[in-house]
This record gives structure tokens, C-alpha cells and sequence, in this order.
């Protein structure tokens, strides 16, 4: 599905990511945990094509295609989505439109007609339904008003339904109660399919919980310094991330 | 959202998609203005002598006035003896007009604009009178509407079969006086509409006029009044294009509404003249007048319009609010790309106890356009209880445009309310990028945003006009982002 190879990359002249290494099978989910200013944001924003980064070496490969040489756009409709740490408003704009014109973006780029106005409102209704939501939100303007909470879970309604095939959540779990959380995390737990991969980029073990990864990076200076399952997470939890510091200093 | 994405894309594809040109016999006169073309002008148009007078009056008057230059917008001088005064496709003889005895081309423009004539294609429910260069060719429904008791024609025919009318109020909202080119108008306007709705009348259909420029070297001068009596309920649309020419071109226009007791009249406008080329060659100068004179106790006049075409937009629609509990409103969205401009708002003036006005403007300014708002609120002493609420917001996109706000207050009575909100937004590298993660191209994440941040206008507008001014930003805005 993903392939990452050697990926350097820098805003202005000063390098952030220095030479990452991932491979992600499809129906794989890995988690990328690590401190602040370790480079995860900057992996989840080149991966969905946001400007003000360049790729100085290395490369990117998406279902067998050059993912850095495609437009934001593209990627999305190729089935790259980027649930956002910060999800913007654009006020003025329902949440119902907005999806209808994402969904029917994706649509036409595979070749297929628009979706029918009452089938579209039949899934729009079972999303909202999953994630706990109520309908009002579907018509008020993008996050405009919503709480940080709000903002997550409607992240995640977009995301169940434009049905991507590589999910980036970008510290998801950021600014959520724990009732919140769980809503969200089962909300992605039945995304959960073989045909679908998911990047997690995290802070925090408690995500983790609720979501079983299958793979945890560890992300430190632009490098990822330790990988392994599940159980990487809660050593980190007890340990905190200096000791990795200290190993990769020794 | 019953505008499909589709249709929204094939019209974001085209560039100025009205500026075709209808290759025509007409009857022109040569450039020019004196006394004798004002003289000529009264005689093809088979004027009473009121008229003439009226018309001489005027333009004794523009010759002593200068062209304004407080607006916040920068054009060459214009050479009013270069202007032709009257263009008119040759008609075989005067007389009943009948589809039939219109040039089958100028049908054909019509329908190529969307407007067809023919009353069984029209959509039912909205009435047309159409205005090509300085006439008026056609207007639909006009029987049953006369049924209603309603008056709905050119301003030309209301002229001979409706002095009386005319005389009481023609000019008695924009006097020929007022500004150097309602002034002109007075002096030189051809055709307009004449909308007169009887006491208690509810008009039983949308009324429209849709006005077209086709002939070149060529001034437009359209000339419309609204009068509805006691109790009456009107609303009335009108929409604009011209073809695409390297020469500027002037529609200076004069509208007036009379609003009686408890009377409504809606007025909503979709401004699509030639906005010029991406350098700022050509386009209409658009330099209109307008105003309603809420005269009676609880009348209401609402404006709302959508400004995208021109190369310069001039105008501020106003209400002078006379009667008690009398209300006005100013909605606008006036779009500028490229080196257009645009300086446009309104005028609420409180006369009358408990009147209240409300102001929403929207400018977005694209490209190296500059936008303007100027409004005035003015509250003398008699209007007690006045309150009025103003909202005045910019959305910029790129880097290279300007947007300006100038609103002046002035209140003389102190039991008055007045409030201004305004604020100046960016289109945000962020909102573009979420909406392009999602699966959206720049443009239509561009145009999505920016008729969001237009939802408050759009809504006042009635559904067909609203699905229109939609898809004109989209095209308006082509070429913004990149």
C-alpha cells in the first residue's frame, strides 16, 4: 500500500525528516508515537501533500505510484485521507455539502456518476448515527461553533464516509474526554478492513487502548529510533522518551 | 443544494460565456450629444411634450455639472461626443408588437442568454420585459398580468399610455438634479421598465427585466420606476450582459421605487456586465443610481444584489425611509477579479419614527481588483426609535487585491440605534488544503468557500436568481488561485 523509502525533508533550509523508513501493508495500522517536534505532524503533511515542505532525497511510493508528484487533490480522490490535528472552518459552507462535493469528487475520478440524493442521505444518516452525532451538525457550517471534540468526530464522519484506503490521523486523540475517545476509536475500529491501512500519529499510549496498532514506531530527530508492536507503546508509557534518547546516543 | 456540482464545474470551465455579439440591421444615430439629439430622441420615441421639457431640463442642468471623483475608482476621462445615444434593432413598422415582428436574431440572443421569450418556454411564474441597447424588444405575461391590474411595461409605452402617472413620479426620487449622471440619464434615457401594482395587490408573478448592450460605441441609458400603491407586494429581478469589446462602454442607469403604505417591493439584481480582459481591457462602466423612498407608514423596500460583471461598478442603492415603521434593506455581494473595480453600498436615511435598516454587504475582492464599500447611515431628528444594523465583510484572495470600507454615520436623534460590524478575512492556505485533502480541485474549493462566506446575501434572493449568482462567482473567480 505505502512505501516509504529514505525520506529527507526540510522546510526552508532546516531538515526535519532525516531518512524514514516504512513499509504498510494494506489492512495494517501502525502507530507513530514520539515527543514534540520529533517530526510526526510534518510525516502525516507530506503524505497528504500540503505545501511549505520539500522532499530533498528519498521517495514515496502509494499503490505502486509516485505519491509526492501528485497534487493534494489527486491524492485525496486516490484515497489518501488526512483526519486533521486542528480541523479547519469555513464558515458558511454545511457539513452535508461539503461531503456531498468531496464524495462526488472521488466519484468522478473513478470513473463513476454522482451519488443519488436520497442514497447519499441514507449513508450520511447511518455515519452520523455511528459516531454518535446528532443530525443538526450535518447542516451547520463546517466546524464553525464546534468543540474540539465536535471537530475530531466530524474528522472521523468524513472519513467513514468518503471510505479512503490509507487513513492518516493526526493526534486524533488530542483535546478528546475519554467518552469522546471511545466514540472516535470505534468509530475508526469499524473502518477496519483488510483493504484499508491506517497511520496513527500519536502522543499518547491511551489512544492506543482503543485501538489495537500492529506496529509502533517510535519517531525521534527527524528518524524512527525503535519499532515493534503493541507492547513499544506501553514501555514508552512507563519509561517516557529519553531512554530512547540515550540508546541512540549509545 | 440544488446547483450540481456538474453544472457549477462546465460553467467554471468557460470564460465570459455572454459575450457574443448579434449581427443586426439597426437604427443608430451618430455619435454625439446636443439639444437636437435629445430632440430627435423624444420624436423616434413619440414622446408627450412633458417629455422633451423634462428631458431638456435635464440636460441644460448636466452641462454645468462635473464628473464626480470622490469614488474610489480610476478611469480615463469619457468622451460623451463619442457616445451614440440610440441603437435600436429596425423594426418593419410601429404598432402592436407581437414575437413574430421581433428580428428573429434578437429572439435568438435571448435564448442563447437563457431568457427565452416565448411565453410557453418561459418559466411560469416570472414575467420578462427584455431591453436590447436602447429598447425594449419584448415583455412577456403582459395580459395576465393586466388581469391582476398590474402595469407592467417599457418605460417608453408607459410614457404615452400613462402620463399621468409618470408626471407625479418620475424623478420624484432621483431628481434630475441629484448627481452628474442620474442628470445625464434624465436627459437621454431610452427604455427601462414601468411596474405600477394597484392597491392591495399582490403581484401574481416575478417580475424581470433583463437588459442587454449588443451594438458597439453605444451608451445605455435604462430608466426604471416602481410604484406600488397601498398594500401592494412586488418582487422584481433584473439581470445584465453585453459582449466582449476592447472599448469601454457606459450604462449609467436611474432607478426609482415608491414604495405607499404597507407596500413591499423586492428588488434584486444579477450584474453581469463585460467585466473587461484579464489586463483590464474594456468592460462596462457601470455607473447607476438608485434609490427607493419608502413613502408610506409601514412600507419596506429590500435590495439585493450581485455584483460580479463591469469593469467599474458605481452605485449605491438606497432608502430614504419617510413613513413610520417603514423598513430597508441593502444586501450585495459584489465580487472584483482582475482589474476591476468596484465601489458600491448603500444609503439608509431615517426620516419617519421606528424605521430600521439593515445592512449586509459581502466584497470579495480576487486578482488585482480593488473593492469598495460606502454606506451611509443617516438618522435625523424626527426618526426616533431608528435602529439600524450594518454588517460589512471583505474576503481578500491572493495578495495583489485591495477591499476598503468607508462608512459614514451621522445621527441626529438620540433615542437612535445604529451598529457596524466589519470584518476583512483571507482565504487561508489552510481552508484551500483541507478542502483539497478532501478530494476538492483549488477552484472549486475557492468558489465553495466563497459562496459560503455569500450565504447570507444568496438566501434573499430568489431561488432561480440564487442558482445563477452561484454559479457566476465560480466563474467570475476563474484563474484566482495558482
Amino acid at each position: 500500500m505505502l512505501s516509504i523509502k529514505n525520506l529527507h525533508v526540510s522546510v526552508g533550509d532546516k531538515p526535519i525528516l532525516k531518512g524514514i523508513n516504512l513499509e504498510i501493508k494494506a489492512g495494517e495500522i501502525h502507530a507513530i508515537m514520539g515527543p514534540n517536534g520529533s517530526g510526526k505532524s510534518t510525516l502525516s503533511h507530506v503524505l497528504s501533500g500540503k505545501s511549505g515542505y520539500t522532499v530533498t532525497e528519498g521517495s514515496v511510493t502509494y499503490q505502486g505510484k509516485d505519491l509526492i508528484e501528485m497534487a493534494p487533490d489527486i491524492r485525496a480522490r486516490e484515497g489518501v485521507f488526512l483526519a486533521f490535528q486542528y480541523p479547519v472552518e469555513i464558515p458558511g459552507v454545511s457539513n452535508v455539502y461539503l461531503l456531498k462535493a468531496a464524495l462526488n469528487a472521488i466519484r468522478k475520478h473513478h470513473g463513476e456518476p454522482e451519488v443519488d440524493a436520497m442514497d447519499f442521505l441514507t449513508l450520511v444518516k447511518e455515519k452520523v448515527r455511528l459516531l454518535e452525532m446528532d443530525e443538526k451538525f450535518l447542516y451547520r457550517a463546517v466546524n464553525e461553533g464546534f468543540s474540539g471534540g465536535e471537530k475530531k468526530r466530524n474528522e472521523i464522519l468524513q472519513m467513514a464516509i468518503l471510505e479512503p484506503k490509507l487513513c492518516i490521523l493526526d493526534e486524533t486523540d488530542s483535546g478528546l474526554d475519554i467518552d469522546a475517545l471511545k466514540i472516535v476509536s470505534e468509530g475508526v475500529n469499524s473502518l477496519r478492513s483488510p483493504e484499508r491501512s491506517f497511520v496513527m500519529v500519536t502522543h499518547y499510549q491511551r489512544l492506543l487502548d482503543y485501538i489495537k496498532p500492529d506496529f509502533v514506531h517510535v519517531l525521534a530527530h527527524g528518524q524512527i529510533v525503535k519499532s515493534g508492536g503493541p507492547e513499544l507503546a506501553l514501555e514508552l508509557e512507563e519509561k517516557g522518551y529519553s531512554w530512547l534518547d540515550e540508546q541512540v546516543a549509545a | 443544494m440544488s446547483t450540481s456540482e456538474q453544472e457549477i464545474k462546465n460553467l467554471i470551465s468557460q470564460e465570459y460565456k455572454q459575450g457574443f455579439v448579434t449581427e443586426l440591421e439597426t437604427d443608430t444615430f451618430p455619435p454625439g450629444l446636443d439639444e437636437t439629439v435629445i430632440h430627435r430622441l423624444s420624436k423616434v420615441k413619440n414622446e408627450p411634450d412633458f417629455m422633451l421639457e423634462y428631458r431638456l431640463k435635464a440636460f441644460r442642468h448636466w452641462q454645468t455639472m462635473k464628473s464626480p471623483e470622490w469614488a474610489f475608482v480610476k478611469f480615463d476621462p469619457i468622451d460623451y461626443q463619442a457616445i451614440s445615444y440610440y441603437s435600436a434593432p429596425k423594426r418593419k413598422e410601429d404598432g402592436p408588437k407581437s414575437l413574430d415582428e421581433i428580428d428573429p436574431q434578437v429572439l435568438d440572443a435571448y435564448k442563447k442568454l437563457g431568457i427565452p421569450l416565448d411565453e410557453q418556454e418561459r418559466l411560469a411564474g416570472i414575467a420578462v420585459d427584455a431591453v436590447f441597447d436602447s429598447v425594449s424588444v419584448a415583455t412577456t405575461f403582459k395580459g395576465k398580468l393586466k388581469d391582476a391590474g398590474v402595469i407592467f411595461c417599457p418605460i417608453s409605452e408607459a410614457l404615452r399610455e400613462h402620463p399621468e402617472l409618470i408626471k407625479e413620479y418620475l424623478g420624484s426620487v432621483v431628481p434630475h438634479t441629484d448627481n452628474y449622471f442620474a442628470a445625464l440619464n434624465a436627459a437621454v434615457f431610452t427604455d427601462g421598465s414601468f411596474v405600477y401594482i394597484p392597491k392591495g395587490v399582490r403581484c401574481p408573478m416575478e417580475l424581470s427585466t433583463y437588459f442587454r448592450i449588443n451594438a458597439a460605441n453605444t451608451g445605455q441609458f435604462e430608466r426604471t420606476l416602481i410604484i406600488a400603491d397601498e398594500g401592494s407586494h412586488v418582487s422584481y429581478l433584473e439581470g445584465c450582459t453585453a459582449p466582449m469589446r476592447d472599448e469601454n462602454q457606459l450604462h449609467a442607469a436611474v432607478v426609482e421605487l415608491i414604495a405607499l403604505k404597507d407596500a413591499t417591493i423586492k428588488y434584486s439584481t444579477v450584474q453581469n456586465w463585460y467585466p473587461g480582459d484579464k489586463e483590464g481591457k474594456g468592460g462596462i462602466y457601470n455607473f447607476v443610481t438608485k434609490r427607493a423612498d419608502c413613502r408610506g407608514d409601514n412600507s419596506k423596500v429590500s435590495w439585493t444584489q450581485v455584483e460580479t460583471g463591469s469593469a467599474i461598478t458605481w452605485k449605491y442603492p438606497s432608502c430614504v425611509l419617510k413613513g413610520d415603521n417603514s423598513v430597508g434593506e441593502f444586501y450585495s455581494v459584489a465580487l472584483t477579479n482582475n482589474y476591476q473595480q468596484a465601489d458600491t453600498g448603500t444609503k439608509m436615511i431615517h426620516i419617519g419614527k421606528n424605521t430600521r435598516s439593515t445592512i449586509v454587504s459581502k466584497g470579495i475582492s480576487a486578482g488585482k481588483a480593488q473593492n469598495t464599500y460606502r454606506g451611509l447611515v443617516k438618522v435625523l431628528k424626527s426618526a426616533e426609535n431608528a435602529r439600524n444594523y450594518t454588517q460589512c465583510d471583505s474576503l481578500l484572495v491572493g495578495d495583489k487585491c485591495g477591499a476598503h470600507t468607508f462608512p459614514y454615520v451621522e445621527v441626529k436623534q438620540p433615542s437612535a440605534q445604529v451598529e457596524h460590524e466589519a470584518t476583512t478575512s483571507k482565504i487561508s492556505e489552510d481552508q484551500l488544503f483541507f478542502c483539497q485533502q478532501r478530494g476538492l480541485s483549488a477552484e472549486d474549493a475557492v468558489s465553495m468557500i466563497v459562496n459560503g462566506f455569500c450565504k447570507e446575501v444568496f438566501r434573499e434572493l430568489p431561488m432561480e436568481f440564487a442558482v445563477e449568482a452561484q454559479a457566476l462567482l465560480g466563474l467570475s473567480l476563474e484563474g484566482s488561485v495558482g
